[in-house]
């Protein structure tokens, strides 16, 4: 992917298309300027498209934010170690057989620093998707996480774990050699692990596919991510019996990172440029590094103890309930 | 032939189960066996011509497995709320205020008791309620039972019957199996035996969490447990699945599963393992 600015998104949703129009009518404009040495008022049009961008875009249905999650021009997770991190060396495998390209790993550098980076990896083609299975992980992707995990631990390196993932691959032999137990492990090992772990959702969080590589000390959430317990789309297919109901049942499961900052789960939302991450990828690489640095550097400041009292704490205290008296029963 | 020698073929692998319907008579959805209920009950809930296990509550489990009287539960004031104020078809409050009438301790029964002298903390999921789904409430209890296993230093054991993550509280829920894995962390690092008996069906979040992290596990025969559901797996491959696939004996199969233990064995059976962390 290019990082350079302005490079013009090549697919359009639906309600970018206003924006689309305007950009079309500006680069017509151009040449005929140029054609025709007309003076035209270009710049003021330029200033529209970017109003009109900010408004759309400040207005998301959550429905639209899961278009944008899903963007095929949205960078993906080598694409944040490659332009945040310096010094990548990528590693492979679970050590038992089998490296799952749908997740990638390994040690980078972060400001100079050490950290383990660990995500979810999709494809940008049919060729690509393949190889990488839609950024859907077998339970050999979660066993090589947890090598890495582990890597980072004996080594006292912080963790930077980037979820973006439909949900774990439910295949056949998934679930023979353990879909389950793979992610189980992987959050019981998270939880009590040595280090700081920083966890951002990238685009798509869904169900325990994501949160097998997603426990940790800090949650962040890019602005148009999304993290659910199941994606609207199959959420509307067993609820409504329908899969017509994927708006709906979006906004139902509220699953945008201002709703999850509401409700407790995240700590931070990372801003993304306007029109999203896809729209200036250099931007929101920048943004990225700032915050993970950020966050890395106040997490380093705990001693162990303190690190993993706070994480149970905060583990522990997920979730909404009522306490009634005896007498209302 | 004695029902409990049975061929392995004649079993329960039926996937229909449904819960125990009223009426004095009772068909197993296995092999159509016409049965009494009394002697179904005596039977522990397991059809006499096949095997086949029927699925039960709370109440059941722990009338089966505690000494008598010893069972005390606790938590019952722990509530479900609904902060997301979840709508499908139905508000999700009209949903829990049906299912309370019914089953009053949410789908998740906690407690404390004795199982041949051995005192555990316990567990046990209810798929009766909005089918055992897990929410905030099944992790907020499954957490204090936990404690219980850590303050007063004795084994914790769960029944484990659910249809996976509540989705009526999304992310929420989703977090509870970070919380509940969080907590046998805890134990683990305490040397605290966590014993799992997985029943019909254990699929979704709560297979990807607390069911598949025991330090023994013990599965009821013929019962489903995975973490996709059958369904949307033949739906993602394009191909019927294997018989047997995703039941206990497939589970044991390919190592996770420790034992599977008939319904009349298996309070004797888990004092069995009990008694090993004992002494």
């Amino acid at each position: 992917m290019s990082t350079k600015k302005n490079t013009k998104a090549q697919t359009i949703l639906d309600f970018e298309k206003p924006i689309a129009d305007l950009e079309a009518k500006i680069i017509e404009m151009r040449t005929m300027q140029e054609e025709l040495g007309l003076n035209l008022e270009i710049d003021k049009l330029e200033r529209k498209v970017e109003s009109l961008r900010n408004q759309i875009y400040s207005d998301l249905t959550r429905w639209q934010r899961v278009q944008v999650a899903r963007h095929p021009e949205r960078p993906y997770t080598l694409d944040y170690i490659n332009n945040v991190f310096e010094d990548f060396i990528e590693l492979h495998g679970d050590r038992q057989g089998y490296d799952d390209k749908a997740i990638v790993g390994g040690f980078a550098k972060l400001n100079g620093q050490t950290v383990m980076v660990v995500g979810h990896q999709k494809g940008r083609d049919t060729k690509s998707n393949l190889e990488r299975n839609f950024g859907m992980p077998n339970p050999e992707g979660y066993r090589k996480a947890l090598r890495f995990f582990q890597l980072a631990e004996k080594f006292n390196k912080p963790v930077i774990c980037l979820l973006d993932t439909p949900g774990a691959f439910p295949g056949l032999e998934a679930e023979e050699r353990g879909q389950a137990e793979a992610i189980a492990r992987n959050l019981l090992v998270l939880a009590r692990l040595k280090v700081p772990v920083v966890i951002t959702i990238i685009g798509e969080g869904a169900s325990g596919g994501a949160l097998g590589i997603g426990v940790g000390d800090r949650f962040l959430m890019l602005e148009n991510s999304w993290f659910s317990v199941i994606a609207p789309e199959s959420c509307s297919s067993i609820l409504w019996r329908s899969w017509d109901f994927k708006e709906q049942a979006a906004e139902a499961l509220k699953l945008t990172a201002p709703d999850l900052l509401e409700n407790g789960i995240i700590d931070v939302i990372v801003p993304e440029p306007s029109g999203g991450a896809h729209a200036d990828p250099a931007k929101m690489f920048d943004i990225v590094k700032q915050t993970l640095a950020e966050e890395v550097e106040t997490l380093q400041k705990l001693d162990v103890d303190d690190l993993l009292a706070k994480r149970l704490d905060k583990l522990t205290n997920m979730g909404v309930w009522e306490e009634v008296e005896e007498s209302a029963r | 032939m004695a029902w409990f020698l049975r061929p392995k073929e004649n079993r329960a692998k039926g996937n229909k189960t449904r819960e125990l319907p009223d009426g004095l008579w009772v068909k197993c959805d296995s092999c159509g066996e016409v049965i009494y209920k009394k002697q179904l009950e005596e039977t522990l809930y397991t059809c006499p011509a096949c095997d086949h296990h029927f699925r039960v509550s709370p109440t059941e489990y722990v009338e089966m497995l505690f000494d008598a009287g010893t069972f005390e539960e606790t938590n019952q004031n722990v509530r479900s709320a609904d902060p997301l104020e979840f709508e499908d078809t139905k508000p999700y409050v009209d949903r829990l205020e049906a299912a309370y009438k019914k089953q009053p301790s949410d789908a998740l029964t906690t407690g404390k008791g004795q199982v041949e002298g051995h005192a555990i903390s316990f567990a046990c999921m209810n798929f009766k309620f909005i089918g055992g789904s897990m929410g905030a409430v099944v992790g907020e209890k499954f957490a204090r039972a936990a404690d219980v296993s850590l303050e007063e230093n004795i084994p914790f054991v769960c029944v484990t019957a659910s249809g996976g993550a509540r989705m009526m509280e999304s992310a929420l829920s989703l977090m509870q199996m970070a919380k509940t894995s969080a907590k046998l962390a805890q134990l683990a690092e305490k040397g605290i035996p966590y014993v799992v008996i997985l029943t019909d069906p254990t699929t979704g979040g709560v297979t990807a969490s607390f069911a598949m992290l025991g330090d023994i596990h013990i599965a009821e025969p013929g019962a489903l447990i995975g973490f996709a559901g059958p369904r949307v797996i033949e739906q993602t491959i394009r191909r019927k699945l294997p018989q047997g696939f995703q039941r206990s004996e497939f589970l044991m199969d390919h190592g996770f599963v420790d034992m599977i233990v008939h319904r009349k064995d298996l309070k004797a059976k888990l004092a069995h393992v009990l008694s090993m962390f004992a002494s």
